[in-house]
């Protein structure tokens, strides 16, 4: 069935909604009422339908509007988008696999027909029709990962496989939780996860790393992670942070409700053929505290969550100040019933 | 869960290509594209040999950007466990294999602005993929190629008139002609990355004398075809399964672990990638480490087993499987 494209904004008068359909398929993270980090990797693979899990790559009813702010912000910061020299083989596997997959998820939207090296891909959403040489740069108005990922939702990040490493060496990053692309561009695995708190004690960044040098083809993996934002904005970046960190101080109990949203990435990562890098995917996806309650295992759960919240976890996420308001909202829909085990909605 | 992405292939072609050497050309079974890889990589063919599994890494030496199929090379090892020995006298065009997707522990370094690839006799498999992408990418590269005789040396011909005697040289151990390693390690380029593949004392002797002569430890790769050694049999208990069962002498712990019917993870086979790693429950022995993951430390401590290459000697042993 098609996919009815919302006109909506993630700035200024954020009009962004999810559907009732939106909220059903929301990709809810916690899977028991408490959260603490772990090495929570599954295979990627095809999960049920009406899921965010359909589809190896998710295209949704947010999909052109978000396409548009990646646009702009683009417009306004173009070190958003960077990819070193040697990583150009990774761009053009990153270009086919969003092809391929889109395509395959989504053959109304999507069409990619391939004649030997030279491609024809149609993106029938935002109106492109275009020809052009695989491995030739010159045939596309942007280097392949600019230009795919113009088109295709969440953030992507190829990281170079190396010395027993992994290094963030290309990557367009415009939807992110506080962090920059522009900063952690040559990083390696341990450096650009160095902020984050508790995990590296409990030694998950050895194994994590561990498990991804040996990440193999045909074999993506996922992992889900979350944090809250305010406002449902997607370019919640250290650049711009004047813009959106004041947001956090408007929080009351009367707008909690509207204002405060949760916020999961859906991240994936796929061993690239020709390049031998790994591509991340970033998915970002948003949901309003009101619109979260009309699920009611998940009004029950996410209360209980942000109440036992460990201290440490709430400051790096950034909800120190509006965690309070948010339970407190929240746990007027907790009735104290025992909750099923697992994400989904009963 | 574990997902099995193997395929099943086609054996396309057999061809003989030198002394104790067969190339064997793998395609879908209908036809469809296999998946690209990069140069470097291997696959883990699957071997019904008699109602028994025999799986042994080979590299892919076709061209990485030609999906038709893919071509190994298999010399067949004087005291072969069974692997090469199967493929040599069993395999014929039109039979059927399983094969695993690529896997690459012998990458390109994308960033080097010059490459040297130094090969021993078989080791020579990657090398030939590899060639094909930095010729197509146009990056600086050179082989240097030891062979024993000329009539042992698989694919020397074919490469000199591919990418010129300039690129392509090639050292025969009859005429007594060595690969010249300390010439070659001076006067280099900054960022030029040397890669070598082939017998275990010819690695050593290249990193040493390359660690010797200043390179950054970044600068060098290498690839070892370790086969799983032969020893003594033994018997293990799996913790996890509630088994216990035999260790032949030719046969790895993976290998009758596999056999038993157990799934174990599993990428090289050749005690290089560490994913093979098994914890020990208990231990009333000695463990023989033979592969090249564990650090010096880890095998001291004798928690972990890397049970491709890996075996034991002793009463009893516990894995944690």
């Amino acid at each position: 069935m098609a996919i009815a494209f919302r006109e909506e904004t993630f700035r200024d008068d954020f009009t962004f909604r999810n559907s009732r359909e939106g909220i059903r398929r929301f990709p809810f993270p916690f899977h028991e009422d408490k959260y603490m980090y772990a090495v929570n990797i599954e295979p990627h693979v095809p999960g049920a339908k009406d899921t965010a899990y359909e589809h190896l790559i998710d295209v949704d009813e947010h999909y052109v509007a978000e396409m548009q702010d990646r646009a702009l912000v683009l417009q306004e910061d173009p070190l958003r988008c960077q990819a070193l020299p040697h990583m150009m083989s990774a761009q053009w596997d990153t270009l086919e696999l969003l092809m391929e997959q889109q395509a395959r998820g989504y053959p109304e939207a999507f069409t990619l027909t391939r004649n030997g090296d030279r491609w024809r891909w149609i993106n029938r959403p935002m109106g492109i029709d275009h020809t052009f040489t695989f491995g030739d740069p010159s045939t596309l108005p942007f280097e392949p990962m600019e230009y795919i990922t113009r088109q295709a939702q969440g953030d992507f990040c190829i990281v170079d496989q190396r010395d027993g490493n992994l290094w963030m060496d290309a990557g367009i990053v415009t939807t992110q939780a506080d962090w920059s692309l522009d900063f952690d561009i040559g990083m390696n695995f341990m450096e650009w996860h160095g902020p984050v708190p508790l995990a590296h004690e409990v030694g998950v960044f050895d194994r994590a790393l561990k498990f991804l040098l040996n990440l193999q083809q045909g074999k993506p993996v996922r992992r889900l992670n979350w944090t809250m934002t305010i406002n449902p904005r997607l370019d919640t970046s250290p650049e711009n942070y004047p813009k959106w960190g004041p947001d956090r101080a408007t929080v009351t109990p009367q707008n909690v409700g509207e204002k405060a949203h949760l916020r999961v990435e859906l991240q994936s990562l796929w061993r690239l053929p020709r390049s031998n890098a790994i591509l991340f995917v970033i998915r970002c996806y948003l949901i309003s505290m009101g619109e979260l309650v009309t699920v009611p295992k998940w009004a029950r759960r996410l209360p209980r969550v942000l109440r036992t919240l460990p201290a440490e976890i709430a400051d790096y996420k950034g909800l120190t100040r509006y965690r309070q308001t948010t339970v407190d909202w929240l746990s007027k829909y907790d009735d104290g019933a025992a909750t099923s085990a697992g994400f989904f909605p009963d | 869960m574990s997902i099995n992405t193997d395929m099943p292939v086609r054996v396309a072609a057999v061809t003989e290509v030198a002394e104790r050497v067969k190339r064997f050309r793998l395609e879908s079974l209908d036809g469809a594209p296999l998946p690209f890889f990069s140069g470097g990589a291997h696959v883990v063919v699957s071997m019904q040999d008699d109602g028994r599994l025999r799986r042994n890494p080979y590299s892919l030496m076709s061209s990485p950007h030609d999906p038709s199929g893919y071509e190994i090379s298999v010399l067949r090892v004087e005291q072969s466990r069974g692997g090469s020995a199967f493929m040599h006298e069993h395999v014929k065009a039109g039979d059927r294999l399983v094969i695993s997707q690529p896997v690459n522990l012998f990458p390109i370094d994308h960033r080097g602005r010059k490459h040297i690839l130094l090969a021993g006799g078989i080791g020579i498999t990657p090398f030939i993929a590899m060639m094909e992408q930095l010729s197509r990418e146009g990056r600086a590269f050179e082989l240097h190629y030891a062979v024993r005789t000329r009539t042992h040396g698989a694919y020397w011909k074919n490469l000199q008139e591919r990418y010129g005697a300039h690129r392509v040289k090639i050292y025969c151990d009859a005429e007594s002609l060595f690969i010249p390693t300390a010439t070659l390690l001076e006067f280099q380029p900054l960022g030029t990355h040397l890669y070598v593949c082939g017998p275990g004392g010819m690695i050593d002797g290249v990193l040493n004398q390359a660690r010797q002569a200043g390179w950054p430890e970044q600068n060098l790769h290498c690839e070892r075809f370790l086969a799983p050694p032969p020893g003594k049999p033994f018997r293990i208990v799996l913790q996890r399964s509630q088994k216990e069962i035999a260790v032949e002498e030719h046969q790895s712990i993976l290998e009758a672990v596999e056999a038993a019917g157990i799934d174990a993870p599993f990428l090289c086979r050749g005690g290089a990638c560490g994913q093979c790693e098994t914890a020990i429950a208990s231990l009333d022995g000695v463990l023989e480490h033979n592969d090249h993951y564990l650090s010096e430390a880890e095998k001291a401590a004798g928690r972990k087993l890397m049970i491709c290459v890996s075996r034991f000697k002793g009463p009893e042993l516990v894995l944690d499987l």
